[in-house]
């Protein structure tokens, strides 16, 4: 698996909530062009190890390697420059601002002339942008001005992801990204994820419905409990093998439906 | 949804704040008109504008106080002791007038941004750091007064600022340039949508805005010019509310001040700098009241122990919220400060011409204000009745 330097490689990461051991020692890596399912059950501690990454709440333990340099990640913009992308679960967009004001947030375009003085917002620089960008992503939004609250849950989804390529990172994190959207907008956003594999980024896919992990990923990573539980190749692995590393009970016991959490 | 229909919710949902305004200054203009037909005489709307200087400045800083969802109870202390400090300083000291207001406003973006990084960095909620802060600058202003308890201002630059009319020419120039400018604006706006492929906005709409616009300047400098000229107070109003709605809307920092308003946690991870965006905003809101302190000073020609005190701190953040700037933070404009200003003030105004008693219009705000707030809440519930949060 190690054929080519790892994008993003953790070693012995480690990060505690008071008495809670959210992550216990977890090595993990992404190498370029690589599609990574990040699954558990709830509470193993996917959402803390995306956090760590994306630099929301610093590691307590262990190292973080980016391209191969040791780098401390304590502040989100620390993952930003670094070329790390992260699309929440909440999707932490602001619902009082337009399409474009999120899809350029914390990094706005700034008009020329004398508007640079104030940092006068190019808007139509940015509205021509976003509307490139999502029609390249075949994202169909009624208005680019409408006030984001306004947006159904894919729409809102896909200007999330869409939002995570603008400032062309290396590494895109994706917390459920599936999760509540509909059969076509699903397939919308793993076809979009196929498309940042081909650019040769570095993609870790939470997900708890592990049809749509499988579609995608080349690697699954396991975590129960905040530890490592398994690593599997999708092509060589069933959904069985990898349900029995999520929930801990031995092959052939297990009952549970894979995509049961996906309603949630 | 259709485009028109999003047009509608926009007319209903949005833009009908202002446009409620509106129609509540025809209202209350018509009800006093008929009360007292002194009440849309050139000289009584003149007075109302000169009134309305002092708490539309100091609701410019508050407006960007409430787009982050916060409060700022001490800009009335804030205002009474920089122009305090103003007036010491012009009048026991002999300072240059224009060093005295400089010093005025330094005062209130000091005080702004210090209340600004206690509530920042300790997390404080700023309803207690900005309620200490007006107990505290409200004891400042006794103790800068000192025994007297009262000064008499004298530097003409100082008095100049609120008592100073400019001739039916000036007005009339004044007037055309704001028109061209406004023109000019639009008509560069456009040209570059079209140019770059998204002119969405119809040329039309363009230009019954500015129809719009020049109507209202145009009477506005005609009554102003009837009675004693464009006032300067004015004309500094009117630019800050059109320099600090231009720093909200057209801004990076603006757009910022929003972002945090809306969602604080979105904004952080967006790598906004959450923390300094607010002390910029309580430091603007300190200097905003410093400055429409200078215009009380400046218009009574003095200062005393009562200035910024009484209600012009209720009033102050009153008015925007009148106007349609939500108490909830994320959503508002500048321009509420003025038009939040001009009902308040008209109010007043109007029951003091027919000489009514403080009692009586103290109760009258009030209820103006609960009335605003309610139609407020009620469009609220519709927004989120209709999945809008």
């Amino acid at each position: 698996m190690a054929e080519s330097t790892p994008l993003l490689q953790l070693e012995g990461v480690s990060k505690r909530f008071g008495p809670v051991q959210a992550l216990d020692r977890v090595d993990f890596a992404v190498h370029p062009g690589e599609v990574v399912g990040l699954v558990g059950d709830n509470g193993a501690g996917k959402s803390t190890l995306v956090k760590t990454i994306a630099g929301i709440h610093g590691a307590d333990q262990g190292t973080i390697r980016f391209e191969g340099n040791e780098v401390s990640i304590s502040r989100p913009q620390d993952a930003t420059e670094l070329g790390i992308a992260t699309v929440y679960q909440d999707l932490a967009l602001c619902d009082n601002l337009d399409v474009v004001a999120n899809l350029f947030l914390g990094r706005e375009e700034i008009s020329p002339g004398p508007g640079q003085v104030s940092r006068q917002l190019d808007e139509v620089k940015m509205e021509h942008e976003t509307s490139d960008l999502l029609s390249n992503l075949a994202v169909t939004i009624p208005s680019l001005r409408s006030e984001v609250g306004t947006l159904s849950g894919g729409q809102r989804q896909q200007v999330a992801v869409a939002r995570s390529l603008l400032g062309e990172p290396k590494v895109v994190l994706l917390d459920e990204p599936t999760a509540a959207l509909g059969v076509p907008q699903t397939k919308q956003v793993l076809q979009l994820i196929r498309r940042l594999r081909e650019r040769e980024l570095g993609v870790v896919v939470i997900s708890h419905n592990l049809v749509d992990v499988f579609a995608v990923a080349d690697r699954v990573f396991v975590l129960r409990l905040g530890r490592a539980a398994g690593e599997f190749k999708a092509d060589e692995t069933t959904e069985e093998h990898v349900v029995s590393a999520i929930t801990g009970v031995g092959d052939g016991r297990n009952q549970e439906e894979p995509g049961g959490e996906e309603g949630k | 949804m259709s485009e028109r229909r999003e047009a509608l919710r926009r007319i209903v949902q949005g833009d009908l704040s202002s446009v409620r305004v509106v129609l509540g200054l025809v209202v209350i203009a018509i009800i006093f008109q008929v009360q007292e037909d002194r009440f849309l005489s050139a000289e009584n709307l003149s007075n109302l504008m000169l009134q309305i200087t002092t708490i539309g400045l100091i609701s410019v800083g508050v407006v960007y106080v409430l787009l982050l969802g916060e409060i700022d109870l001490s800009v009335g202390a804030v205002s009474g002791l920089s122009a305090a400090v103003m007036a010491v300083l012009s009048v026991n000291h002999g300072w240059n007038a224009y060093l005295a207001i400089a010093a005025a406003v330094a005062v209130g973006m000091a005080i702004g941004c210090l209340q600004g990084t206690l509530f920042s960095r300790f997390v404080i909620p700023s309803f207690v750091v900005t309620l200490a802060g007006l107990l505290t600058w409200e004891g400042a202003l006794l103790q800068v007064l000192g025994k007297t308890g009262s000064l008499n201002i004298t530097d003409p630059k100082i008095t100049g600022l609120a008592n100073t009319f400019y001739s039916d020419t000036v007005g009339w120039i004044f007037a055309a340039v704001i028109i061209a400018a406004y023109a000019a604006v639009l008509a560069v706006g456009y040209r570059r949508r079209v140019a770059a492929g998204i002119g969405d906005a119809s040329p039309v709409a363009l230009i019954v805005r500015l129809v719009f616009l020049a109507a209202i300047v145009i009477a506005a400098v005609a009554i102003l010019n009837a009675a004693r000229g464009v006032p300067l107070a004015v004309m500094i109003l009117l630019g800050f509310v059109v320099g600090m709605e231009y720093v909200a809307k057209r801004t990076t920092f603006g757009r910022h001040v929003f972002a945090v308003g809306g969602n604080a946690e979105a904004a952080r991870r967006a790598g906004i700098h959450v923390n300094r965006v607010r002390i910029a905003v309580f430091t603007i809101s300190g200097t905003m009241a410093a400055i429409g302190g200078i215009m009380a000073a400046s218009r009574l020609f003095a200062v005393n122990q009562n200035s910024g005190g009484n209600e012009l701190l209720l009033l102050a953040i009153a008015g925007p919220v009148i106007a349609g700037t939500s108490l909830f933070g994320g959503r508002g404009s500048v321009w509420t400060a003025l038009l939040g200003a001009l009902v308040i003030g008209s109010i007043s105004n109007g029951m003091d011409l027919l000489s009514l008693s403080s009692s009586v219009k103290l109760m009258v705000t009030g209820g103006v204000l609960l009335l605003a707030v309610l139609v407020d809440a009620i469009a609220r519930q519709q927004r989120s009745a209709s999945g809008r949060v």
